[in-house]
């Protein structure tokens, strides 16, 4: 699947939850798109994804 | 009282701060302190999966009764902005968005046309949004008739530190709007944010000029000063320097 | 939200304090500003006031160059009917007054209309009287549109109409409205105008604002000078302008100061103003709204028209008539008021020029086909 515009390669059918987890990163500060679909915090542990998904980890940045 | 209110918030500080292109998150507090800034604009990006780093949150370091403003920067339409929005949305942090909207990467001026479009979109679905223009007295006015609960009129293209070379522009703005204007952009100097108060403006952001001081904390504590003395100027109308009349003759001899 | 809420607010506003309070370094500073708020324009209508006038001509001369340099527009009125179900006491065409009676034929109206276009006119103003008997909206619907034939500008200056009237009208050609409120003071407002329709206050107030939403591009206002106290009536129509400019972006403001003239009929608790005040006034008016147009008919006579024109005045009338029908009928029908400068079209643009200014006749390109 491709991750912040990067093909990574994880077992089919892993949760959002189980990737933040692989990737080390804390599910409080960030925002998580699949397919430009925003999804919610409480279905992370749900929402599973395929060889085919686009992700975006998304969090918040000085700036602006 | 002298009040700033946008969106029905009650507004503290009528300096805005940016958080970026600071060396490092942990400056932040110690400006946020000496700028005595409640409102705060942040970004939104992808975090860099290898970096460990890019794990720490700028959210840490803001204190908790700052008002957090998510700036679109990355844009380069409308619908790019209105996906931004969403995500900060979805961070729950709250639903203050600046509108920005930059598709030209040469001097970074903002895209009017396609940051009213976002607006409109993001005022009906609840957002209290700020748009980020080009100092546009019709553009403005469309704002303000799409539901903006301030305006954000440049006063020099972004990062330049050049000051109020809109100047014109941007009187006729703060003349003629009655939301609040906030002089966003080309503030390099204390006396900048100055003069935009005194010409009556109801804020200012700044971010390059804190960023790249070489004491961004005292500049910070700076600004905070300039902006407080620009708007008392402001209110205490002061005197006008007086043109000197040119000889003319008599207009109005017949009456006598 | 009309201009209406905006005169609540100045009901009982305390003017005489105001103006006592009022101190010449004060005016001198309000004379230097670039822009007015309404108390500094309120200040200009001041006695203290009285003693700047030549600094205030100065600023207005100057303003009015910028604007609009050396133009001056002409234009003249065209009364093609006088019937009237109102009983305004100041007013010839009062429906109790025995007066000469008479509403135009179309062929009429395209007689006079190709008289006053020969005679070298583009812009006109179409009068009536109130009346939705003998000049209806249909009526004046057709008479805009013979007269779009001979005029690029076709100014309505009749009775207060609902908004799908007006666009009616603007459909046919119309492209201004002149809106006298003879006064903004709703009390004086009802003794005066004793019957008819004209005699609902906030409806003939809401008038050009309805007007511009139809599309109107262009709006003349003004109370009627001698009904009223003139400080109280020059602030309200000032503001009105005000109002109009800041709802209509797009649409000119123009004022105009008319004074009461003789008539027929009678009216006689009069606050008759003179010349320095009319002076004042539009003084007051240019610097508070520099981009207002300042319009002065022949109530004035010619001396006083020909020395307000360096002062800004942006549209002149000339070879006027206000019979029904005056430039061609033999019986027309009875004026509306006494003109005082009767000078023809020729003599008027020899005035213009000699002051060193240029006299348009044409100001203006109809859309409509």
């Amino acid at each position: 699947m491709i991750v912040n515009g990067e093909e990574l390669n994880f077992t089919n059918n892993i949760t959002v939850s189980e990737l933040l987890d692989k990737l080390n990163v804390n599910e409080e500060t960030v925002v998580v798109e699949v397919d430009l679909e925003i999804i919610n915090k409480d279905d992370y542990k749900i929402k599973k994804l395929s060889s085919t998904s686009k992700v975006e980890i998304i969090r918040y940045v000085g700036g602006g | 009282m002298d009040e700033l209110v946008i969106a029905n918030k009650k507004i503290k500080s009528r300096f805005f701060i940016g958080t970026g292109k600071f060396s490092s998150n942990k400056i932040v507090p110690d400006i946020i302190k000496s700028s005595e800034a409640q409102v705060i604009t942040v970004a939104l990006r992808r975090i860099d999966i290898h970096a460990t780093e890019s794990k720490d949150n700028i959210l840490n370091y803001i204190n908790k009764d700052c008002i957090l403003v998510a700036n679109t920067s990355g844009a380069r339409n409308a619908e790019e902005a209105i996906r931004l929005a969403h995500l900060a949305k979805a961070t729950g942090c709250g639903n203050w968005v600046k509108i920005e909207v930059i598709s030209d990467s040469k001097y970074l001026l903002p895209d009017n046309y396609e940051t009213l479009k976002a607006t409109e979109t993001l005022v009906k679905e609840g957002f209290v949004v700020l748009p980020y223009i080009s100092p546009d007295l019709m553009d403005a006015k469309r704002l303000v008739g799409a539901g903006a609960s301030a305006v954000m009129p440049l006063g020099a293209p972004i990062g330049t530190n050049r000051g109020l070379k809109t100047k014109e522009l941007l009187k006729i703005i703060i003349d003629e709007i009655d939301i609040p204007v906030v002089v966003d952009a080309g503030i390099g100097k204390p006396s900048h944010a100055a003069e935009a108060m005194e010409m009556g403006a109801d804020a200012v952001l700044a971010n390059t000029a804190l960023a790249t001081a070489e004491n961004p904390v005292l500049i910070a504590e700076a600004f905070k000063l300039a902006v407080q003395a620009g708007r008392k100027a402001f209110l205490s109308k002061p005197g006008i320097g007086k043109e000197l009349a040119s000889a003319s003759s008599p207009l109005t001899g017949f009456l006598r | 939200m009309t201009f209406y809420d905006v005169v609540q607010i100045f009901k009982d506003f305390d003017y005489d304090s105001f103006f006592k309070g009022i101190t010449d370094m004060q005016i001198e500073k309000i004379i230097a500003k670039d822009k007015l708020d309404k108390f500094d324009f309120l200040a200009l209508l001041s006695p203290t006031a009285e003693k700047h006038i030549e600094e205030m001509a100065q600023k207005a001369h100057n303003i009015s160059l910028k604007y609009f340099g050396k133009n001056v527009l002409i234009y003249t009125p065209m009364y093609v009917a006088n019937y009237c179900e109102n009983k305004c006491v100041y007013c010839g065409y009062n429906c109790t007054n025995d007066i000469n009676r008479k509403v135009l034929s179309l062929d009429e109206v395209e007689k006079e209309a190709k008289a006053v276009h020969d005679m070298g006119f583009r812009h006109v103003i179409l009068l009536t009287g109130e009346s939705r008997k003998y000049s209806p909206v249909s009526y004046i619907k057709d008479c805009v549109k013979i007269l779009n034939k001979y005029f690029s500008s076709i100014c309505l200056e009749i009775y207060s109409l609902k908004k799908e009237e007006y666009e009616e009208l603007v459909k046919a050609g119309a492209d201004s409205l002149t809106m006298y409120q003879e006064t903004y003071n709703e009390e004086l407002y009802s003794k005066v105008h004793l019957g008819g329709p004209k005699k609902n206050y906030r409806y003939r107030l809401e008038t050009p604002e309805r007007a511009c939403e139809a599309g109107v591009y262009s709006v003349g206002l003004g109370p009627l000078y001698g009904l009223y106290d003139w400080r109280q009536e020059a602030f309200l129509g000032g503001l009105h302008g005000a109002y109009i400019q800041k709802k209509f972006s797009g649409v000119d403001v123009n004022f105009s100061v008319p004074r009461i003239r003789p008539h027929a009929g009678s009216f006689n608790d009069l606050h008759e103003i003179d010349e320095k005040t009319v002076v004042q006034i539009l003084l007051a008016l240019k610097l508070f709204i520099p981009r207002s147009g300042t319009n002065i008919t022949t109530r004035e006579c010619s001396e006083m028209r020909n020395n307000l024109i360096p002062l800004g005045v942006t549209k002149m009338s000339a070879g006027v008539s206000t019979e029904v029908g005056g430039h061609t009928q033999e019986n027309p029908g009875e004026k509306q008021f006494d003109t005082s400068d009767k000078r023809s079209l020729e003599e008027v643009r020899e005035a213009i020029t000699s002051k060193g200014y240029f006299p348009v006749m044409k100001d203006w390109e109809p859309m409509v086909s």
